[in-house]
């Protein structure tokens, strides 16, 4: 069975007189040490299917109908101590905007063990300390003894994500979903994330699910590929097959919009 | 370090300035203090002598070194209404302002923060909606109608404490302690309301930031976001407030006082400014200047210790 | 809904201002009785019909002295107001639109008289020009001069070099009509509800000082001292605190809930 299994997610919100669906009829299956990516333009669902997944959508004005099995647990009816022992555990999350994801009161040291700390409370803290220092300089972050004790305003925006996702690899979870984790990073900083995220694939065969609309990056990265549009999943396959053979007119318009550059897709 | 050093160096710079500005007051105003001692039926000769008695014919110039050097010395000169000196007049009353602003800061601490809490968590429905009610009506409520009100209900009507009957702090402390709780509860009300609204608010604004998401995403319980995460941030807009809060309770208490008979610097002020006796009031002034922007400083201080964002680049 | 919301606000803040205020604006042309009359066999009588709400320790008319005192209170709102919010425009405008040494050296002064609680600073000037309802006027004018040079000196600074501004400059206007012409207007909005507060201040900081015997003099009626006499008579006579004391709290709600829904 795989790791995650996602069937006719419908996503309503009732915020409104009028009750608005979001995401229609999602389907996703997730095999531990896959890839996968999720495209769209903004506003097409991906980010809000993600964030069901990740049990993150808040319980209020919205209803979710269809089923969330990660790992053996109904995401969606499971209860909230349940979903919490889940997550920053076997799930954790790395998101957009690393500047206002990281609390800016926190030192970086405390953020980055923070799940550890809840999710393995036996490890002492010198231990968890040691750990998480460990975890930094396998992020590529020099000087992590140094940057234990700083602040996230202390850091570089490329830091700061490297930070968050040595949060998110803290204790090795079984799924990252990664929420457009480079749009607000710059071009070089983008190519040096999507590395790591395939060396920490390589290394604990990690599961990732890539949100982005940067087809590109998808291609480089991504085993299977689900295109979006307006709450649909339109088109999915395998990135060679997606992005070769496009079926769909929206999906060859994506692929047109990328900008012509060589892209070594060898790891794909 | 150095930014703090500075922010010492520019209050101490302030309280001079104040000083100063205090004293060409109080000498360029028309009004001959030996007059107003003695009574405009006194002699010239009479009048004069004591105008040489108190240094009154000096230049101004020597007169301002004498006096500030005597206040750097801790020595604020002589009373003209009491023949004794300013500082065996006041130095009993300086602490019982001090711990009435100080009680009246803890009980404003105390209450706000639960409450702010408390409606954050139920924004939306009726119990957030009372609070703002009860919030609005609580700061219109001018802090000595307040205390006269607080006398009327838990003094006369529950028979809580009696007011009027105050008990020095150096007789009995907890007796001093009991009494001083309704008029610092008195002083506190108004800027605890003021400040439930602004931690309510910045309450509200912070559950919105993305931090809070990350928080739960690693497995957070409400409560853990929101302790671990959201308070101390939303501390942060309020430090500021509490700088004035602390300015106005030191104002207030010299009302508060006076509603609860509280012999405090507020009485003694009331009375040398009725008699024009300038020298207590120059002192006091003074001293509650200093106490201002002292209180001032520690905050600043505080509010560099909290946020780490604040004035780490200068250094 | 929050529409609607908005408008109770400002409905009820409007309805709780107009009870405090219109008697007050009455009380200007006429009182049922004089307010300063006493009448020893009145001495703190109960309601009745020829007194709505009874007389004091004096035997004065209790409702009278409120109307009159609610006009003084009125009075010297808007006098301070008047006072300090033009002295402290005209600092503000000038001090941001032109910056500089003299922006430096004032706004250090604003700083400190800011952080100095406003009834203090109208206590040193009362006990420097001594008591009476001008210069009552004048030392709570001065006390308030920050706060209004504040909130415009922030409003010019972020006007000055707006697209508009430049344009004006751009067409010959001079330095003087860009100030009041073009800037000043679009400084109205911010300015307004601080005014509103600085009302509220004023009435609080005249009440706080007539209370504590030097606003207002006496036998002259005002809400604060008539606190203070009934203060005397708390047990006996609780409503006298009572009147005086709502009659504030009336006009300090109604403007804030106002102000709340201006801003």
């Amino acid at each position: 069975m795989s790791l995650l299994q996602v069937k006719d997610l419908n996503i309503e919100f009732h915020d409104h007189i009028i009750p608005e669906t979001v995401v229609y009829d999602f389907d996703l299956e997730i095999d531990q040490g896959e890839i996968v990516g999720l495209v769209g333009e903004s506003g097409s669902g991906k980010s809000m299917s993600a964030m069901a997944i990740a049990g993150l959508l808040s319980r209020h004005d919205m209803t979710k109908r269809g089923s969330i099995i990660f790992d053996g647990t109904d995401m969606l009816n499971c209860s909230r101590d349940k979903l919490r022992s889940i997550q920053g555990d076997t799930l954790s999350v790395v998101f957009q905007e690393p500047m206002t994801s990281l609390d800016p009161l926190k030192k970086i040291g405390y953020q980055v063990g923070e799940s550890m700390m809840l999710h393995r409370p036996d490890i002492s803290p010198e231990d968890r300390k040691k750990r998480v220092i460990e975890v930094m300089s396998h992020v590529d972050l020099d000087e992590p003894e140094k940057l234990y004790d700083m602040y996230p305003h202390e850091l570089s925006g490329g830091m700061r994500q490297r930070v968050m996702i040595a949060a998110a690899m803290a204790i090795t979870p079984k799924l990252l979903i990664a929420d457009e984790p480079t749009t607000a990073l710059d071009v070089t900083i983008q190519a040096e994330v999507i590395e790591l995220l395939k060396h920490i694939n390589r290394k604990h065969n990690t599961s990732i699910l890539f949100i982005s609309h940067d087809l590109s990056l998808v291609r480089s990265l991504c085993d299977r590929v689900l295109v979006m549009q307006q709450g649909r999943i339109v088109e999915s396959g395998s990135t060679k097959q997606v992005f070769e053979h496009p079926a769909m007119e929206y999906t060859k318009k994506l692929i047109s919009s990328i900008p012509k550059v060589e892209i070594d897709d060898t790891d794909c | 370090m150095i930014a703090i050093l500075k922010k010492i160096a520019s209050a101490i710079i302030t309280i001079v300035v104040v000083s100063c500005l205090v004293f060409i007051a109080f000498s360029v105003i028309p009004g001959d203090p030996a007059v107003a001692k003695l009574g405009t039926q006194a002699t010239p000769e009479k009048l004069e002598a004591l105008r040489i008695k108190m240094g009154l014919n000096e230049p101004l110039l020597k007169r301002f070194v004498l006096w500030l050097s005597g206040i750097v010395r801790g020595d604020f000169s002589t009373s003209y209404s009491y023949s004794m000196s300013v500082n065996s007049l006041i130095a009993e009353k300086i602490p019982v302002t001090l711990i009435l602003a100080l009680y009246s800061l803890i009980i404003m601490i105390v209450i706000s923060i639960p409450v702010a809490v408390f409606a954050a968590r139920h924004k939306g429905d009726v119990i957030e909606r009372t609070v703002t009610i009860i919030n609005q009506v609580i700061m219109s409520i001018p802090p000595f109608f307040g205390g006269i009100l607080i006398s009327l209900v838990f003094g006369m009507t529950l028979k809580l404490f009696t007011p009027g009957a105050y008990v020095s702090y150096s007789k009995n402390l907890g007796a001093f302690l009991a009494y001083m709780f309704f008029p610092a509860l008195a002083l506190a009300l108004p800027k605890a309301a003021m400040a439930v609204s602004l931690l309510y608010t910045s309450i509200v604004d912070e559950l919105k930031k993305d931090y809070v998401r990350t928080a739960y995403s690693r497995g957070n319980s409400t409560k853990g976001v929101f302790y671990n995460h959201i308070l101390k941030n939303a501390c942060i807009p309020v430090i500021t407030f509490l700088g004035m809060a602390i300015a106005d309770m030191i104002a207030g208490s010299i009302v508060i006082e006076q509603v609860f008979s509280i012999p405090g610097l507020g009485r003694i002020l009331l009375t040398s400014i009725q008699n024009r006796d300038y020298p207590v009031v120059e002192a006091i002034i003074v001293i509650i200047a200093a106490l201002v922007i002292l209180s001032n400083l520690l905050v600043d201080i505080m509010y560099r210790v909290i946020d780490p964002r604040v004035g780490r680049s200068n250094e | 809904m929050n529409k609607g919301k908005k408008n109770i606000n400002l409905i009820l803040g409007l309805i709780l201002a107009g009870i405090a205020i219109i008697p007050a604006l009455v009380g200007i042309f006429w009182t049922p009785y004089s307010t300063e009359a006493m009448d020893v066999s009145l001495k703190l009588s109960a309601p009745d019909m020829r007194h709505l709400l009874g007389c004091d320790n004096y035997g004065r008319d209790i409702l009278s002295r409120l109307m009159a005192g609610s006009k003084i209170t009125l009075i010297i709102g808007i006098g301070t107001v008047f006072f300090g919010c033009s002295i402290g425009t005209m600092v503000g405008a000038l001090t941001g639109y032109y910056g500089g040494l003299i922006d430096n050296v004032l706004m250090r002064v604003n700083d400190v008289l800011f952080s100095f609680p406003s009834i203090l600073l109208a206590m040193v000037f009362v006990s420097l020009t001594g008591a009476g309802n001008l210069q009552l006027v004048i030392a709570l004018g001065i006390a308030f001069i920050p706060s209004y040079a504040r909130v415009v000196r922030a409003e010019f600074i972020r006007n000055k070099n707006m697209d508009y501004v430049m344009a004006a400059r751009l067409a010959g206007a001079s330095n003087l009509r860009i100030i009041f012409v073009h800037i000043l207007p679009n400084t109205i909005k911010v300015l307004v509800s601080s005014i509103l507060i600085g009302f509220n201040n004023a009435v609080l900081a005249e009440a706080g000082l007539s209370f504590l015997g030097i606003g207002v003099k006496p036998p002259e009626a005002s809400l604060g001292s008539m606190l203070s006499d009934a203060q005397t008579y708390l047990f006996s006579r609780p409503s006298m605190v009572v009147y005086p004391g709502v009659a504030l709290i009336l006009m300090i709600l109604g403007i804030a809930l106002i102000s709340k829904e201006i801003k």
